[in-house]
């Protein structure tokens, strides 16, 4: 079958980046041809500022180089402007009469600086800030002249002036408004920054109009004259107030425009043959200036174009930092504030250093960060997710660390890392030994632009994820602030647009019962998912359809498969379960029988009161649990995202501080919930007195026993960040202690990510929500109660005891070669 | 020439899974993709020599249980940027036959 033709006007990032996503999911189905009418292939038009302070050279920011495009076999042609689409026989043609014809046309030509209507605009020596051929201009300029004038005090204006600074020229900021980059920080913040940029010396003209550029002798632009009447001496103006989607093309062949190409979700224009994304477009009323829309617009168009016909856009959110080494502001969403919102703020001038959070409905609406903007990545996390903030309000001021976020640089401890300032050989992903400088190479040589390409090209955040915060500042202050950690949504994996909630309320409400109709209806781009999204839809699914739902061996991690905790050397470790810790000299016999039998190299008590046999081969599983049923033992699950242990302390029965039987109460909640698959693990424990020796609140459901009856603690964490936990609430009988735990297990079971524990994902949504449906509303938790215990009747059987009965046998017989 | 030995069915390897063949020249992976084709593999990964036979399969890759990397089936070659090969040993499915050959591919040092 021939290939369609596709062409694309306009070689900046928006384009190039929709035919990289394209050729990822589709590389064979079109004949590509590429228009640019600069004289480059495509470049990193962010970087523009650090080439004009004389940071960075055009070879650096450069993107694709022109093998790139020999190499997808896509037809380049710089320097050459398209002047004309015709709709009808579906060609496009450039000033200098090349043609190519399409089936598909794809616009993507930017904008253009706004140049002001006053007299002198055209004057030699006025000039935009956009393409490298402005940046050759003003750096011309800076060796041979003295003095520039910027004209806007917006993000463009600044960072040129400060380009211009550096290149050894006195530089004016011409300004109307009341302070600088007003779209971006409020007047305190404005004038902080001011201070900063004005030690570094420049000046700034605030609430100026220009009147005209006047013209010296030679024809050069000689000064900038403003309304009221005063002059300032300029032998170059740069006018940075603003830019305009470049949409001439699009109207001339007659497709709708309004202060940018008119699109639909699928980034369609009117004719649905001609696709449009970057500035030069208009969604929703909205066109945008900065990279991280343009990338997710790239992503929905690739989408269509490769004919998979299911991505959305649905618009940005944005925030943005100024790239003037030395410089750290941040801000996002409604940092102004207004009615019914509330701001905190912090103000410390001599530092330089302010902050203001505004809030609206508990959650975080905007922020405006100047001086210190470690944080700025988390807050924009915050806002994005929607996370109520009610229960961490009076330490949201100081930054994710000082909070229990699971997500926070754990391996760093607590010092307030001034990450920019760290050496090049700081550790940053413990996991992966990561250190700072390779991240910085890697995001500078392979131009990576997304957290998921630092980590697979780093693998830095890619194991835990608790040093994310830190690459992603890294990252923002290497690419320079507007990098895309900004898609609106984050999709489970990269088989699907789908978020976790997006894809449990399709199983619910479309009734979706098995992984393959699951895939097909929600569009799924690989026949049979990846590793990340298989184990996650077989957990919804069992959790939506408990008996019903025929779980997926094949789709579960080695660990889940063959019931034991895969080691480095590929055998297996076997954890018998205790319940409450508690054992009989029968049993321990059993164990140690057991031990001997299949030569157990290892044995170890665990931190969860229970005994873990090490080394075991993969083919005496099945044998060894069978010795172990025998003896009454069911399967620990130790090595699953399930329930996995219930600590104790001795309690009342010996105890002489004890308040009430916490042993018994613990084998109670375990025979509750043993066998109980998760999102992640879960782990319970109770203790029988205030002194807690069995650690209750680090646990995922903790139990206080006091005189008058039980605390029931939530969302607390051992691991990677310890979390204390939340205190639910208090209750009078074990009955009580049985309901609640159970409902909030369902409640985690429900609504948490696949393979979020129950600290984030109190975080995330809230102690308060927790609260409203197991503590506060009695209907709501017997609901969830009973749903609990019926997902429990399918789910308390021996896994150990149905492998010795025969199933999946295979799984554990080798087959002998002998040959 | 090569000697192919019966192995298996098709159906003795699950789908989207993998069955150990254990021979004198060590253990090979026999892997079965949601397609029916089948791979083989030496049951190392490159990395740290996890039993790839354990890992998950989808599409015609498996993920090693140990630290995740995703070898491929079809060549043995790790995902990028992950660096290394597990050997790939010749095999032929012919009416739901399974043979492989104990001579691996050239070209992997992991042989």
């Amino acid at each position: 079958m021939a290939r369609m033709k596709l062409v694309l006007v306009g070689n900046g990032m928006a384009g190039i980046r929709t035919l990289e996503e394209l050729l990822k999911s589709a590389p064979d189905m079109y004949d590509i041809t590429v228009f640019g009418d600069e004289p480059h292939p495509n470049y990193n038009r962010i970087m523009l500022s650090p080439v004009l302070a004389g940071e960075q050279t055009v070879e650096q920011i450069v993107l694709n180089g022109r093998d790139w495009y020999a190499g997808h076999g896509i037809a380049l042609h710089t320097g050459k402007r398209v002047v004309k689409i015709d709709r009808g026989n579906r060609f496009v043609e450039a000033d200098d009469g090349t043609r190519a014809s399409y089936d598909r046309l794809l616009l993507a030509t930017g904008s253009k600086p706004f140049i002001l209507p006053v007299p002198g605009a055209d004057l030699d020596g006025v000039v935009g800030f956009r393409d490298i051929a402005d940046v050759d201009h003003m750096i011309r300029a800076s060796a041979q002249y003295k003095h520039a004038v910027v004209i806007g005090g917006g993000l463009l204006g600044l960072e040129a002036a400060n380009g211009l600074k550096q290149r050894g020229m006195e530089v004016s900021v011409v300004h109307i408004g009341d302070w600088l980059l007003e779209r971006q920080l409020d007047e305190p913040a404005a004038r902080l920054l001011q201070q900063n940029l004005e030690a570094k010396g420049l000046k700034f003209l605030l609430r100026k109009q220009t009147r005209e550029l006047v013209r010296g002798e030679s024809g050069r632009v000689c000064a900038v004259q403003f309304k009221d009447g005063e002059t300032a001496p300029a032998d170059l103006v740069v006018m940075a107030v603003g830019i305009r989607p470049n949409t001439a093309l699009a109207e001339s062949a007659g497709l709708q425009c309004q202060r940018g190409i008119v699109v639909n979700d699928t980034m369609q224009t009117f004719d649905p043959r001609i696709y449009a994304v970057g500035e030069c477009v208009n969604h929703r009323g909205i066109a945008y200036g900065l990279v991280a829309p343009l990338f997710e617009q790239a992503k929905v168009c690739a989408n269509h174009l490769a004919e998979h016909g299911v991505g959305i856009y649905r618009g940005s959110m944005t925030s943005t930092k100024l790239k003037v080494t030395g410089i750290d502001l941040f801000s996002a969403g409604n940092f102004m504030g207004g009615e019914g919102t509330e701001e905190i703020v912090f103000q410390d001038p001599g530092r330089g250093a302010y902050k203001k959070l505004v809030l609206q409905d508990n959650k975080l609406a905007g922020a405006c960060l100047y001086g210190d903007t470690l944080d700025g990545a988390w807050y924009f996390e915050l806002m994005r997710d929607g996370t109520d903030v009610s229960d961490f309000r009076d330490k949201l001021l100081f930054g994710r660390h000082h909070i229990g976020d699971s997500g926070a640089g754990g391996g760093l401890g607590d010092e307030k890392t001034r990450l920019l300032a760290m050496p090049d050989s700081a550790e940053i992903c413990g996991c992966n030994g990561v250190c700072k400088g390779d991240i910085v190479k890697s995001i500078r040589d392979k131009k990576l632009f997304t957290l998921d390409e630092v980590r697979a090209h780093t693998k830095a955040s890619a194991s835990c994820g608790s040093c994310t915060g830190l690459v992603e500042t890294l990252l923002a202050a290497t690419v320079g602030g507007d990098y895309s950690t900004a898609p609106s949504k984050k999709p489970l994996c990269g088989c699907t647009e789908h978020t976790h909630d997006e894809i449990r309320a399709a199983i619910a409400e479309q009734g979706l019962k098995t992984m393959a109709d699951t895939m097909q209806a929600l569009g799924w781009q690989t026949p049979d998912g990846c590793n990340k999204c298989r184990p996650a839809l077989n957990y919804y699914l069992l959790c939506a359809w408990p008996g019903e739902y025929r779980d997926d061996a094949q789709s579960r991690f080695i660990n889940e498969r063959a019931h034991g905790n895969i080691q480095k050397d590929g055998s297996f470790s076997v954890v018998p379960r205790m319940f409450g810790g508690l054992c009989t000299p029968a049993e321990l016999r059993a164990i140690a029988d057991v031990a001997d039998k299949f030569q157990v190299p290892e044995m170890k008590v665990t931190g969860g009161q229970r005994i873990d046999l090490f080394g075991v081969k993969k083919e005496d599983l099945p044998a060894m649990w069978q010795d172990l049923s025998a003896a009454g033992f069911v399967s620990g699950h130790a090595y699953g995202k399930a329930m996995r242990t219930v600590k104790t302390c001795v309690g009342a029965k010996w105890c002489r501080f004890g308040t009430q039987d916490s042993t018994g109460l613990g084998v109670k909640l375990e025979e509750l919930t043993w066998g109980s698959w998760m999102p992640h693990k879960f782990k319970l424990a109770v203790s029988g007195c205030p002194r807690n020796c069995a650690e209750a609140t680090i646990k995922d459901f903790g139990v206080v026993c006091v005189d008058s009856g039980y605390e029931l603690h939530i969302g607390g964490n051992g691991g990677i960040k310890v979390r204390v936990t939340d205190l639910l609430c208090r209750v009078a009988t074990e009955e009580e202690v049985l309901e609640y735990c159970a409902a909030f297990t369902q409640l985690y079971r429900e609504e948490a990510h696949y393979l979020e524990r129950t600290a984030p994902w109190v975080e995330r949504v809230g102690l308060a929500h927790v609260k409203a449906r197991v503590v506060e509303d009695e209907a709501s938790r017997k609901a969830l109660a009973e749903r609990f215990r019926l997902s429990q009747e399918p789910a308390q059987v021996d896994p150990w005891k149905e492998r010795t009965e025969g199933a999946l046998t295979r799984e554990f017989t080798p087959i002998q070669v002998s040959a | 020439m090569t000697d192919w030995i019966e192995v298996a069915k098709l159906e003795d390897i699950p789908r989207q899974g993998a069955r150990v063949a254990r021979t004198a020249v060590g253990d090979i992976a026999l892997f079965r993709t949601l397609d029916d084709q089948v791979f083989a593999l030496r049951d190392q990964c490159p990395h740290k020599g996890g039993p790839l036979s354990q890992g998950i399969v989808s599409g015609h890759k498996v993920a090693c249980p140990l630290h995740d990397w995703k070898i491929a089936l079809d060549t043995g070659i790790a995902q990028a940027p992950d660096e290394g090969c597990a050997a790939r040993y010749p095999v032929r499915l012919e009416n739901g036959v399974v043979r492989l050959s104990l001579s691996p591919d050239e070209g992997c040092p992991n042989g």
